[in-house]
C-alpha cells in the first residue's frame, strides 16, 4: 500500500484538523495537542459532512453538523448521532512532510 | 377556492414528499454557509464550562426559590407570582437547555451536558433518545417537507393550533402519547425513520423512567389530595411554556420550505436580555443553523461577524410576530406563499439551485 505525501507538518495547527483529497476520496488529517498526527476518512459516518470543519478537543473530533463525536486516534464513535466508527489510516512524518498510507 | 378546499401538504416522514426530497437531492443536501475563516470559527466553537455553570446555578436556584415560595404560599393569591416565575423557569427554560445540551455545546465537560440534557428532557416532556435523533434530522433537513420532524407551522397553517401551543396542549398531548407508546415498547414508523435500530431500546427505557416519575407525582397528588405536587412537577409544562412557544414559533414560521439556505427558512430576532437568557440566545437562529457547533454564549459574536451576509434581523419579538402572522394569515388561502426577505447589498445571493418553487409569489420585507 502506497505512502502518499499529504501535507507539510506545519500545515496543521496543534489540536486541529485539515482536509486532504486524493483519488476521489476525502480524508481528515489531525494533529493532536502533543503533536502526533492521525488520519481518518474525511466524512462523518452519520451524514456526509466534512469533518475538517469540526472541532478537535484532545483526541476527539466533533462533526460540525450534528456534533457526533469520534476518537480520531482509533476511529471509535464516542457520541450520538455518530454510531459507526471512522476508518483510520496509518500516518508518519518524514522530514517535514506528513505521509498517509492509503489502501 | 375556499379555505376548506385547500389541501394540506403531506408532512409525514414516510410519504410522497419524503421520496421526492430524496430524489431531488433536497434530503441531506449541502447547505449554504457564510464564509468564516477557519481560525475564527475554531475560536468561536471553543467550549467553556463557565457560562453554562453560571446560568445553570442561577436557573436551579431560582427554580428552587420560586417553587418553595409557591408551595409556602399555596392556597393564597400570593403564590400566583411565584408559580408564574416557576412555570417559565420549568416549562420554558427547559427547552433551551434541552436544545443546547443536546447539541453538546453548553458545557465543555461532557457529563455536565448529559446531566442537564436528561433533566431538561424530563421537564420538557421529550424522550431524550428519540428527540436527540429528531433534532439531528431537523438540522440535516431544516424545513424540508417529508424529512423534517420539527416543522411547527404546516401549510396551510392552523392558527388555532398555533394559539393552543401557548398552553402546551397540543405538543404535550402528542408527547404524552408518544411517551406512553414508547413505554409500552412501541415506536412509530416515523420514529424508526430517524432513530437507528441500535437506539430503540434506549428510547423505550427512557420513556419508562419518565412515566414512572410522572406517575409518582400523580400518586403524591392523590395521597395529599392536593394538586400542589403536580404544580411543581408536570403541570408547569402547561402553564409555563408560553415563553418557549412565543420565541420558538418565530424560528421558521412563515418562511420558505424546501430550500438549502438557512437565510431563507430561519429567522434572527433581536430580543430583550431576559428572553435571551431564557432562550439561551437561540434568537440568533440563522446563525445557529448555519453553524450549530457554536455555543450559545458565542452566538452574539458570530452574529456580529456574519450579519452583513444575512437578512436584517427583526428588531423585536413584536415586529417578528407582525411579520409572521401576516404571512400565516395569507397562507391559509395561499399555501405556496412565504416571506422572502431582502438581503443587504453586502450579502452573497441566496442559494437557489434546489429551490423548486421559484415561480411562487413571495412577500417582500416588512418595513
Amino acid at each position: 500500500m502506497p505512502w502518499i505525501r499529504a501535507c507539510e507538518a506545519d500545515d496543521i495547527d496543534a489540536e486541529d484538523v485539515i482536509r486532504f483529497d486524493y483519488n476521489d476520496h476525502t480524508y481528515a488529517l489531525y494533529r493532536s495537542p502533543d503533536d502526533q498526527y492521525f488520519a481518518t476518512d474525511g466524512l462523518c459516518t452519520h451524514e456526509n459532512v466534512h469533518l475538517c470543519d469540526g472541532l478537535v478537543m484532545d483526541n476527539i473530533i466533533e462533526c460540525p453538523k450534528h456534533n457526533g463525536r469520534f476518537d480520531y486516534t482509533t476511529g471509535a464513535a464516542r457520541g450520538a448521532p455518530a454510531c459507526i466508527a471512522l476508518k483510520t489510516y496509518n500516518v508518519k512524518v518524514e522530514g517535514n512532510f506528513v505521509m498517509i498510507e492509503i489502501d | 377556492m375556499t379555505i376548506s378546499d385547500i389541501q394540506t401538504r403531506d408532512y409525514s416522514l414516510t410519504g410522497d414528499n419524503t421520496r421526492r426530497a430524496v430524489e431531488t437531492g433536497l434530503a441531506s443536501a449541502q447547505w449554504y454557509h457564510t464564509d468564516v475563516p477557519r481560525k475564527v470559527m475554531k475560536e468561536l466553537m471553543q467550549r467553556r464550562d463557565g457560562p453554562a455553570v453560571r446560568d445553570t446555578i442561577i436557573w436551579l436556584g431560582l427554580l428552587a426559590a420560586s417553587g418553595a415560595g409557591g408551595a409556602y404560599f399555596w392556597g393564597t393569591w400570593i403564590c400566583v407570582p411565584f408559580f408564574f416565575v416557576y412555570g417559565v423557569l420549568y416549562g420554558s427554560v427547559c427547552d433551551s437547555r434541552w436544545h443546547e445540551c443536546g447539541h453538546g455545546t453548553a458545557f465543555r465537560t461532557r457529563w455536565m451536558n448529559d446531566v442537564v440534557y436528561q433533566l431538561a428532557s424530563f421537564m420538557v416532556f421529550r424522550n431524550p433518545v428519540s428527540w436527540r435523533w429528531s433534532h439531528a434530522r431537523h438540522h440535516t433537513d431544516t424545513v424540508i417537507v417529508g424529512r423534517d420532524p420539527e416543522i411547527a407551522f404546516m401549510r396551510p397553517p392552523n392558527l388555532v393550533e398555533g394559539l393552543l401551543h401557548y398552553v402546551g396542549l397540543l405538543d404535550v398531548m402528542a408527547s404524552f402519547g408518544a411517551m406512553v407508546r414508547n413505554a409500552c415498547g412501541t415506536l412509530t414508523s416515523s420514529e424508526k425513520s430517524y432513530i437507528p435500530e441500535s437506539e430503540w431500546s434506549k428510547a423505550i427505557t427512557a420513556a419508562r423512567i419518565h412515566m414512572a416519575i410522572y406517575l409518582a407525582a400523580a400518586i403524591a397528588s392523590l395521597l395529599m389530595w392536593s394538586i400542589l405536587p403536580m404544580m411543581l412537577v408536570g403541570l408547569p409544562r402547561f402553564y409555563g411554556c408560553w415563553h418557549m412557544f412565543m420565541t420558538g414559533l418565530l424560528q421558521h414560521g412563515g418562511l420558505a420550505e424546501d430550500v438549502v439556505d438557512h437565510r431563507l427558512n430561519s429567522r434572527t430576532v433581536y430580543m430583550n436580555p431576559i428572553s435571551r437568557w431564557i432562550y439561551w440566545n437561540m434568537n440568533y437562529h440563522v446563525e445557529h443553523h448555519m453553524f450549530p457547533m457554536v455555543p450559545y454564549h458565542a452566538l452574539p459574536r458570530l452574529h456580529a461577524l456574519i450579519k452583513d451576509d444575512l437578512p436584517e434581523p427583526n428588531p423585536s419579538i413584536w415586529h417578528a410576530y407582525v411579520e409572521m402572522v401576516r404571512v400565516l394569515l395569507r397562507q391559509r388561502s395561499d399555501p405556496e406563499y412565504y416571506l422572502r426577505r431582502t438581503l443587504p447589498e453586502t450579502a452573497r445571493p441566496y442559494r437557489e439551485e434546489f429551490h423548486v418553487d421559484d415561480a411562487v409569489p413571495a412577500a417582500s420585507s416588512i418595513a
